[in-house]
């Protein structure tokens, strides 16, 4: 009798703990989707913003989170992948490998406004991209990068060890046995990394604060050497500055919903890959 | 036999995990068509020795080995032999089936993608070796469907037909039928008959009922040393040592 009391207020536990999640999370997006909804139109999307930023639409905005997002997975997959890649599979199982490992997950930790001033003194000055897309990217990318590492890293090593030797055993040579036999096993895990550092890369404000943004451009980005609106900065810019603060703060739910919708979306596409990939595979 | 009937020529073989000697001067020869099979209790070393022929035991660090294993006048155990042309020539099915998680037919063709071969080619070699590991006629309608949904003894004949395929001399088994049925095992067992008219074939085994089936000649090995090695026939009728006699006995093992 008592096992079944404790049994029970364990599982009644774990629920609320999940309802109580779930419910902030259903708080948020209704929130985000009721406030927002109003503003949003074909000119929304589609236009530049009048009047000061309180009419018209953010499309420069959508478009540089685009550029943006984009740009700092291509920088950092392939360079966080080769990292893991070397962590799990070339790296002899010792000091120099445990500090790397280490150094990456406190690179995790680190503030993101700090990786904003990194890039402002690295990417825009030191290298002389300034601010843009460019700069806005990297920095973006070295945020993302630990992330990327560590679920790759994790992927790889939840690859059996029976497939490297089978792969080995018919004469694979080491990388064709990583480019053949381990990276396919590994790829749906690797791809949720992705998703999550999309989401996050997307969303972050404070790293292309002084490398890639800009409060008010008429046009389109012209090249990664320009300079470029973003959603979450254009979301701060709306509400911290301006003369009309009712309007500005629709336009900025407005655009936490695209922003909302921007990463569902890249998501999505990511997690229909990989499920494609998975039912290819597995 | 015959001493141009060696195919492989173990001399003075021995091996080390870090200090610990697992492996005690072993001297021992593999005939061309003809199964040998390694007997003995859990930990005396007879997968580590068989691990020594196709230079698997490389990827442990902080082991070492002494000693020759010849093949065709080359020495296995020297640093500087191409693991990649020992491994192509000593083929090896592991002792839980491991297919990759592809199609039957990528799973077949792993080891022929990666030398350049045409399509037709490759398709040609495919069937040939499902058909060699007597696993065609059951796969031949789904050759594209994941071998992961094969059972476990189609599983490990993939991994026969896999290993067939990149065209060994030697095969390497390492108690191939573990985590098997008996069906699938007597089915193994029939292939390993039937392959040893091609090729060379090492069998390590638990099995002592197995090695008597399969063998042409038998080696007894107990705490990293070679015991006995003698034609099957006369090892299980007239073992010449006495600890091979304990063990067969079932003494202890």
């Amino acid at each position: 009798m008592k096992n079944i009391i404790i049994e029970k207020t364990g599982f009644f536990l774990i629920t609320m703990c999940i309802a109580i999640t779930g419910l902030f999370l259903a708080l948020l997006i209704y929130f985000i989707v009721s406030n927002g909804i109003n503003v949003l139109s074909f000119e929304f999307l589609t236009q530049p913003p009048k009047n000061s930023m309180t009419a018209g639409g953010v499309a420069p905005a959508i478009v540089g989170s685009f550029y943006l997002t984009v740009g700092a997975v291509i920088v950092a997959l392939p360079l966080g992948l080769a990292c893991a890649i070397y962590l799990n599979e070339y790296s002899p199982k010792g000091l120099v490998a445990s500090a790397i490992r280490i150094s990456v997950n406190n690179l995790a930790g680190v503030p993101s406004v700090v990786f904003g001033l990194f890039g402002l003194a690295f990417f825009v000055k030191f290298l002389g991209f300034g601010i843009s897309i460019l700069s806005g990217s990297l920095t973006l990318a070295i945020l993302i990068l630990p992330a990327i590492i560590s679920t790759s890293q994790e992927a790889l090593s939840a690859v059996p060890n029976s497939i490297r030797e089978a792969s080995l055993a018919l004469g694979a040579t080491h990388s064709q046995t990583i480019r053949k036999a381990v990276l396919p096993c590994a790829f749906s895990a690797i791809l949720t990394g992705v998703i999550l550092s999309i989401a996050r890369a997307a969303g972050e404000t404070a790293p292309i604060l002084f490398t890639a943004a800009a409060f008010y451009k008429r046009d389109y980005p012209d090249s990664i050497f320009s300079e470029t609106m973003a959603l979450p900065y254009h979301i701060y810019a709306l509400m911290t500055e301006g003369t009309s603060p009712d309007k500005q703060v629709a336009i900025a739910y407005g655009c936490a919903l695209i922003l909302l919708l921007i990463v569902l979306v890249i998501s999505a596409g990511a997690i229909v890959l990989r499920n494609k990939y998975r039912r290819q595979n597995a | 036999m015959l001493e141009q009937n060696i195919r492989v020529k173990a001399k003075d073989v021995s091996f080390y995990y870090g200090q610990k000697r697992a492996l005690k001067d072993l001297n021992i020869n593999f005939f061309t068509n003809k199964v040998t099979a390694f007997i003995g209790p859990s930990g005396c070393g007879k997968s580590t020795f068989i691990r020594l022929l196709n230079k698997m035991n490389d990827l442990i660090p902080n082991t070492r080995a002494e000693g020759k294993i010849l093949l065709d006048d080359e020495n296995i155990l020297d640093k500087k032999v191409d693991a990649v042309k020992i491994r192509r020539k000593i083929g090896m099915v592991f002792q839980k089936p491991n297919p990759f998680p592809k199609s039957i037919f990528q799973n077949v063709a792993y080891g022929l993608e990666l030398c350049s071969m045409s399509k037709k080619e490759m398709e040609r070699v495919v069937e040939e070796s499902l058909q060699k590991a007597a696993l065609w006629n059951e796969v031949k309608d789904r050759l594209r469907d994941n071998a992961l949904g094969l059972s476990g003894g189609q599983q490990q004949r993939l991994c026969i037909a896999r290993c067939l395929a990149v065209e060994p001399e030697v095969i390497l088994f390492d108690e191939p039928c573990a985590s098997l049925d008996p069906i699938s095992t007597s089915k193994i067992e029939e292939l390993i008959l039937e392959l040893k008219k091609q090729y060379t074939i090492v069998i390590v085994t638990h099995n002592m009922q197995q090695a008597a089936r399969v063998s042409d000649w038998t080696a007894f090995m107990y705490i990293g040393e070679l015991i006995e090695f003698s034609p099957t026939k006369e090892i299980f009728v007239v073992p010449k040592e006495k600890k091979t006699q304990e063990y067969l006995s079932g003494r202890f093992g």
